[in-house]
């Protein structure tokens, strides 16, 4: 990575203007051509620096819920549980935290009230209490990692 | 940049305002936008679509909340940003709108968040992820959120993962 691909990952972390040609003014801020930014962005996302670039999506604003969940699993069935919690199709990403409340996973639905039935689903399936954790108000979301 | 909370409670009031071009739009756009000079023309052309209507519907889905911003989403490992941490933190639910706002606009926080208190297990309702490049970062920019908070903070943990047990992008599908 040199000071120009720092720089387009700085910049390109905010907002694109969506507009026929939203490269043109970035490029040109960077004092680079709209090809060389398009190239070093491929290689960026290739290179797996960028996880993605395109529109960041809000669930909740499709109709859909999001929750985040916690449970407090016994150490000797954990992998059980977490293969037990994977398996649904609904669960987006699960964490092992070091916590007495030990795994952290978010529900993301389609249909707001899916989100508490798949909740009692694992409850059933593992036996753990699921401690529900909606969000109540949003300050901000994403991340502004500098280079 | 910041979120934009008016956007999205209007965006939740309208209910399902999605329809089924916006919905194709979603889905081909999902992994990612066309590294091309012109985006949402190629995507226009992909999906049949004309590419001023293409332009427009993206403009108004982001007007309502539905699309955030149109970005590059970073891997915070390959940047060097190896260590993040859960802080959470129990403060006045009268004070808890200015100060998740505070908090919510440090560089290295994302993902800021008022939740419900399950007492007497969980008292905390701000959460704040905490991002660093080692756990020296993340631990003074812990206290350093502490000494924001001051007396309206009653306590506050901060929760490492061990592990990802799973990681999947969201999908809706076609």
């Amino acid at each position: 990575m040199d000071s120009i691909d720092a720089a387009i990952v700085n910049r390109l972390q905010e907002g694109l203007p969506v507009c026929a040609r939203p490269f043109d003014a970035v490029a040109a801020t960077l004092g680079i051509s709209v090809d060389e930014l398009l190239s070093r962005l491929q290689r960026l996302l290739d290179d797996k620096v960028l996880t993605r670039f395109g529109p960041m999506f809000n669930a909740e604003s499709m109709g859909g819920a999001l929750s985040l969940c916690a449970m407090q699993v016994p150490a000797d069935r954990y992998d059980e549980v977490a293969g037990q919690v994977n398996a649904f199709p609904e669960v987006a990403h699960n964490y092992e935290r070091e916590h007495l409340l030990n795994m952290w996973f978010v529900i993301a639905t389609e249909q707001p009230q899916q989100a508490g039935i798949v909740i009692s689903q694992i409850e059933q399936a593992t036996g753990c209490r699921v401690y529900d954790m909606p969000k109540q108000q949003e300050f901000y979301i994403g991340l502004k990692l500098a280079v | 940049m910041t979120g934009n909370p008016q956007a999205t409670n209007k965006a939740q009031q309208d209910g399902q305002s999605l329809d089924a071009i916006d919905r194709q739009i979603i889905v081909a756009t999902q992994s990612g936008l066309p590294l091309v000079a012109e985006p949402f023309a190629a995507l226009a052309e992909q999906l049949g679509l004309g590419s001023d209507e293409v332009l427009q519907r993206v403009a108004d889905m982001q007007a309502c909340g539905i699309i955030r911003r149109i970005a590059a989403v970073p891997n915070h490992y390959a940047l060097g940003y190896t260590v993040n941490g859960m802080s959470v933190w129990n403060v006045s639910d009268e004070n808890i709108t200015e100060l998740g706002r505070l908090i919510g606009s440090l560089d290295y926080v994302s993902h800021c968040y008022q939740r419900p208190r399950h007492l007497p297990l969980w008292p905390y309702n701000l959460f704040a992820m905490v991002h660093g490049r080692s756990s020296v970062d993340v631990v003074a920019r812990v206290s350093t959120i502490a000494n924001l908070l001051g007396e309206h903070c009653r306590g506050h943990e901060v929760l490492y993962s061990k592990r990802i047990l799973k990681k999947t992008g969201l999908r809706i599908k076609a």
